[in-house]
């Protein structure tokens, strides 16, 4: 019974991450979209946190996000995977629920 | 669906949580859902509505537009009982980190069918880890 | 937009026939839109109006068909609180002609 948590907001402009992660359960999801993607570039502000996340949970982002920003693989913190469309699907369909993080 | 005609009731019961995080009436997103959860109240479902970070000021009492030309829509929480919408959860953390207390939110009650019509409060405080069970335990969950 | 015209006043309704003020209301209104659906004013059908703007002024929306009725029901006994009651008071629905006869917005979810 886990969720897949979605965040789009980046978390230098919005808490909506960071409330994100505070409200996660072990074995949950978490897929960072849209401008959520920064969040997921190593060494930002916020990679301590993320790494952290990291241990409790999955997290993933959208390589179709991530690269309409100038990013790829070689800048993601270690442990965060790579999406495509298609596997944003999966992930809704392999989680009982999916709660979004506006 | 017009209001005058009742919607075909599916067989099972789901649970339903409207997430609630923003402050109202600076974006749509407060009004959008309490429309929403009136709506969705038709279908008999097993429905609650959660309310963290700045949703929380949604239902602070005393709001007054006057002065900003826009609808109060804050009394209109106090109807959700008579929509059978009667689990209202605060989350004690966001209340906190914004300097307020049980004590500044509306009076929201229901009438318990199931006990004689008594009247009870319909906001639960809950603490953030009791809001991450509850949210682990829906069917659906609905982001305003 | 279209108006009601009442002894020199212009009243704005919408396209349906609500009106666009809710201040702007008053009985002698109502009356006059309630003959525009066909309605004669009886003492039950102003119980029903009068209840709906009372339950509008302390909530800020008209109930739905299935909370008006359990309201009437409450307040006014088990004849008045149906259905049955209320469709032979406002045969095209209580929600949207009573409302429309109380000055009330469009219930919502209304279309």
């Amino acid at each position: 019974m886990s969720t897949l948590h979605t965040v789009n907001k980046s978390p230098f402009e919005r808490s909506s991450f960071i409330s994100c992660l505070n409200h996660v359960k072990a074995g949950d999801a978490v897929l960072m979209i849209e401008d959520a993607v920064v969040a997921a570039r190593k060494g930002s502000a916020f990679a301590e946190i993320v790494e952290k996340a990291a241990k409790d949970c999955t997290l993933y982002v959208l390589g179709p996000d991530l690269a309409a920003r100038g990013m790829g693989e070689d800048d993601l913190i270690a442990g965060i995977k790579l999406v495509d469309y298609g596997g944003f699907v999966d992930l809704a369909a392999e989680h009982d629920r999916t709660n979004a993080w506006l | 669906m017009a209001m005058d005609e009742m919607p075909d009731v599916p067989d099972v019961t789901k649970k339903f949580l409207y997430v609630n995080r923003k402050a109202p009436y600076g974006t749509i997103y407060a009004l959008e859902s309490l429309e929403v959860v009136l709506i969705g109240a038709a279908f008999e479902q097993d429905v609650s509505l959660a309310f963290l970070d700045d949703g929380v000021y949604q239902l602070v009492d005393g709001q007054d537009t006057t002065g900003i030309g826009m609808k109060n829509f804050s009394p209109t929480y106090r109807a959700l009982g008579d929509y059978e919408v009667t689990k209202l959860y605060v989350e004690k953390e966001s209340l906190e980190e914004r300097g307020l207390t049980p004590d500044d939110l509306m009076q929201i009650t229901y009438e318990d069918e199931d006990d004689d019509w008594a009247e009870k409060p319909s906001i639960r405080i809950v603490s953030r880890a009791e809001m991450i069970d509850i949210m682990a335990d829906q069917d659906v969950i609905l982001s305003f | 937009m279209a108006a009601y015209e009442l002894n020199g006043t212009t009243y704005e309704h919408d396209e349906e026939g609500y009106l666009t003020d809710i201040s702007q209301w008053n009985p002698e209104l109502a009356e006059l839109i309630a003959k525009d659906e066909k309605i004669e004013m009886t003492p039950e059908h102003w119980e029903v109006v009068n209840f709906l703007r009372e339950y509008y002024e302390e909530y800020q929306i008209a109930p739905a068909i299935r909370v008006l009725v359990k309201a009437m029901k409450k307040k006014f006994g088990k004849e008045k609180g149906s259905n049955k009651y209320l469709y032979e008071l406002f045969p095209y629905g209580p929600a949207k002609q009573a409302c429309k006869i109380a000055g009330l917005p469009k219930p919502t979810g209304c279309v």
